[in-house]
C-alpha cells in the first residue's frame, strides 16, 4: 500500500507542493536564522578562539568577557607561571586604539598585543607578509577587513603607514583574522609596542595565556590557577561561553533573533502542520473507502506516516539547499566572513521539522484511525 | 429460482437485527428488528424510501457497523462476534464494495485503483495489477486500465469501481446506489455487467437502490421502511410481507 499512499500524495500537485514548500521555507528560515545568531554570537568571541596555540586564558576575578578587562600587575604572569602544571604562560594585552591612514581615514581598532618572544596567541592564517616582520620596530599585523576599511578600493600590500597615538607604525603582514563582534578592524603587534599604541597606563596585561604540560588537562590546570592565584581561569572553551553569555544575557540580540525564530517555528509548524492535516481530512473518504475493503488501521497508520515523512523529507532537503545556497551567495563576503550554515543548526531544524510532522501526523492519524468505515456510504 | 431455500443457499442471515444510534434524546433507531435473507448466486435488492434505513442494515451486514440487538449471520460467520482486526480481514477476503459515487483513488489508474484490494491483501503490485487489467478487460474497459478516473465516464468509472469490487473474488459484494448517478442506459449497463458477471454461485449480491428502472435485474426484493422489512417479492413470482403493510410488488415499484 505504500505505492498507494505515496500516489495519494503526490496525485493532486497543488497541495503536494504547497506541502512540500511550507516545509522547505520553514527550513530555510529556521536554518538561517539560527546560524546568523549562532555565528553573531560566536563572533564575540572571535579572538579567543583565533588563539590556537593557548588553552587556558587567566584573567582578573572580575572579568565577564573579553571585552571587558581589568589589567593584572605584572607579578601575576611569575605566579601563574610557577603554579605546577603550566607549561608556558605569556603576556597578551587588548585595546582599542584609533587608527588613521594618511589620508586621514581613521577607524576604531582591536589591538591584541603578542608576547615579544614568542608571538604566542596570533591567529595562524597570513594572507600576506609573516608575524616574524613583527619584530621590526613600530610594525603591525593588520586583518584583511580591516585594511579594506581603511583603504577602500585600494590592493592589498604591505608598507601601508597608520598613525596609532602620534605613533607612525607600518603594516608588515595582512591576517586572516576571524571577524569581531564589532565588524573593528584586527590589528596584532609585539606586546611591548602595543602599549605604547593604546597610550601608556599603569598597568597593561589584561589577559595571561597559558599551556598545561603533557598530562595536564586545561580544565585541570584552570583550577590549579584560580586556586592558587586567586585569578579567573578560564579554558578556551569556557571563556569562550562566557562571552556568548554574557551577550544573550545583557543584549538584545537573542531576543530579536529568538522572535524570528519563534514566528519561523509556529509558522511553519501551523502552516505545514495545518495544510497536512487538511491533505488528510479532504481524504477521509477515500481512507474511508481503504478502511471498509479491509486495511487494517495500522497500515493506515502506516500510509499517513509515509506521506508525512515523505513531504518532510523532501521539504528539509529542499529548505536546506536553499539555505545552503544563500550563505553560499550573500555571506562570501568580507563582513560575513565567517558566518556559515552550521550543522547543529541544520540538526536543530530538523528535530523541528520532525516536530512538527509528528504532531501533523498524530492528528491526522486520530481522524483517520476514529473514522468509521460505514461513513463512505455516506455520499 | 425457487422460493424454497435451504440453510446453504443463504449468505447473509438477519433476524430482529435492531441498530441505533446515540441515546436519551438523540437516539436514532434505524433498524428496528429486521429479518432478511440473501442468497448465493443472487441479486438481492433492498429497496425503500431515504432514511429507512438501507445503508445501515448493507453497514451491519459487511462489519462496517456493530448492531445492536439480533442475530446476524453472513457467509455462516457471526461478524459481530469477531474481533475489530478479524472483522478487517473478514472484510478484505469475502466482501466487495461499489458505492454511490464511486470512492475511486483519483490519483491512481484504473487498474491499479482495481488492484486496491488485492494491494491490501499483500499480493505484489505487479501481479496486481496484471490480474486488474484482465478483469477490466473482460468488462470492456481494456483501452482505459491506464486512465485516471477523472477521463473516465460515470459508467466508467462504476465499471472500475466493480471490477474492484470483484478482483479479489469475493464470497459477499454490496453495492451501495450503482445506478443513482448514472443516466439511464450508463445505469442499465452496470447493471448488466454486475448481472453477468457478480452473480456466481457461490457469491451473494446485495443492491440497494432507489432506481426502479433496474428492479428488473433482481433475483428478490426487500422493501424497507423505518427500520423494518415491510415486504419481500421475488419478481418471477410471489410476495411475503414481514411487516405491518400489505402490498403488492405492483405498489412498491410504484
Amino acid at each position: 500500500m505504500n505505492f498507494v499512499a505515496l500516489r495519494m500524495l503526490t496525485g493532486d500537485r497543488a497541495k503536494y507542493f504547497g506541502l512540500v514548500f511550507a516545509i522547505a521555507f520553514c527550513t530555510f528560515l529556521l536554518e538561517n536564522q539560527t546560524s546568523i545568531f549562532a555565528n553573531i554570537l560566536k563572533r564575540t568571541a572571535s579572538q579567543i578562539l583565533d588563539v590556537t596555540d593557548a588553552e587556558v586564558w587567566v584573567m582578573d576575578p572580575q572579568t565577564e568577557y573579553w571585552e571587558q578587562t581589568k589589567p593584572l600587575k605584572d607579578t601575576d604572569l611569575t605566579r601563574v607561571r610557577g603554579v605546577p602544571g603550566v607549561a608556558w604562560a605569556v603576556r597578551l594585552f587588548k585595546g582599542n586604539p584609533v587608527a588613521k591612514t594618511l589620508k586621514g581615514k581613521f577607524a576604531v581598532t582591536f589591538l591584541v598585543g603578542l608576547d615579544d618572544a614568542t608571538l604566542a596567541g596570533a591567529p595562524r592564517k597570513m594572507l600576506l607578509g609573516s608575524w616574524q616582520r613583527l619584530s621590526e620596530p613600530d610594525s603591525v599585523v593588520i586583518d584583511q577587513a580591516g585594511y579594506v576599511l581603511l583603504f577602500p578600493d585600494e590592493p592589498l600590500e604591505l608598507g601601508r603607514i597608520l598613525e596609532m597615538n602620534d605613533h607612525r607604525v607600518t603594516i608588515v603582514g595582512i591576517s586572516d583574522a576571524s571577524a569581531p563582534f564589532a565588524s573593528l578592524p584586527v590589528m596584532h603587534a609585539r606586546y611591548s609596542e602595543a602599549v605604547n599604541f593604546l597610550g601608556r597606563q599603569r598597568t597593561e596585561l589584561s589577559f595571561i595565556i597559558a599551556r598545561p604540560s603533557p598530562g595536564v588537562s586545561p580544565a585541570e590546570l584552570t583550577a590549579r590557577i584560580g586556586a592558587q592565584t586567586a585569578l579567573r581561569a578560564r579554558t578556551t572553551e569556557e571563556f569562550m561561553w562566557d562571552c556568548v553569555r554574557y551577550y544573550l544575557k545583557h543584549t538584545g540580540i537573542p531576543v530579536n533573533f529568538g522572535i524570528t525564530i519563534a514566528v519561523a517555528i509556529v509558522v511553519g509548524t501551523v502552516v505545514a502542520g495545518q495544510t497536512f492535516y487538511l491533505f488528510t481530512v479532504e481524504n477521509l473518504k477515500q481512507f474511508g473507502a481503504l478502511k471498509a475493503m479491509g486495511v487494517a488501521n495500522l497500515r493506515l497508520v502506516g500510509m499517513i506516516l509515509l506521506q508525512a515523512s515523505s513531504v518532510a523529507a523532501l521539504g528539509f532537503a529542499i529548505g536546506t539547499g536553499m539555505a545552503a545556497t544563500f550563505f553560499e551567495i550573500f555571506l562570501h563576503k568580507l563582513a560575513t566572513r565567517g558566518i556559515v550554515l552550521m550543522w547543529q543548526c541544520v540538526a536543530l531544524t530538523g528535530v523541528c521539522i520532525l516536530f512538527v510532522v509528528i504532531v501533523a501526523s498524530l492528528l491526522s492519524i486520530r481522524r483517520v484511525l476514529v473514522l468509521e468505515p460505514a461513513e463512505v456510504f455516506r455520499g | 429460482m425457487g422460493d424454497a431455500m435451504s440453510a446453504h443457499d443463504v449468505a447473509v442471515s438477519c433476524r430482529q437485527v435492531r441498530k441505533h444510534f446515540g441515546e436519551g434524546d438523540t437516539r436514532i433507531e434505524a433498524l428496528r428488528g429486521v429479518d432478511f435473507d440473501a442468497r448465493f448466486g443472487e441479486l438481492s435488492f433492498l429497496v425503500g424510501p431515504s432514511g429507512c434505513g438501507k445503508t445501515t442494515l448493507i453497514s451491519v451486514i459487511a462489519g462496517l457497523l456493530d448492531r445492536t440487538a439480533g442475530d446476524l449471520s453472513v457467509l455462516g460467520t457471526a461478524v459481530d462476534a469477531l474481533s475489530s482486526n478479524e472483522r478487517v480481514l473478514f472484510r478484505r477476503r469475502n466482501v466487495g464494495f461499489v458505492f454511490q459515487q464511486y470512492n475511486l483513488l483519483p490519483a491512481l489508474t484504473a487498474a491499479e485503483n482495481v488492484a486496491v484490494p488485492l494491494l491490501a491483501a499483500r499480493v505484489p503490485r505487479p501481479e496486481a495489477v496484471s490480474r486488474s487489467r484482465a478483469l477490466l478487460s473482460r468488462l470492456g474497459l481494456s483501452k482505459r486500465t491506464e486512465a485516471l478516473p477523472s477521463t473516465l465516464s460515470g459508467g466508467q468509472q462504476q465499471r472500475v469501481a466493480l471490477a474492484r469490487a470483484l478482483i479479489h473474488e469475493p464470497r459477499l459484494v454490496v453495492c451501495d446506489e450503482p445506478t443513482a448517478a448514472l443516466d439511464h442506459a450508463s445505469g442499465a449497463a452496470v447493471m448488466e455487467l454486475l448481472a453477468s458477471s457478480a452473480v456466481h454461485p457461490d457469491r451473494a449480491v446485495i443492491v440497494v437502490t432507489h432506481d426502479t428502472r433496474v428492479f428488473q435485474y433482481a433475483h428478490s426484493i426487500a422493501r424497507m421502511d423505518d427500520g423494518r422489512i415491510v415486504e419481500v417479492s421475488r419478481p418471477n413470482g410471489g410476495v411475503s410481507t414481514t411487516g405491518g403493510a400489505h402490498s403488492t410488488s405492483k405498489e412498491v415499484f410504484a
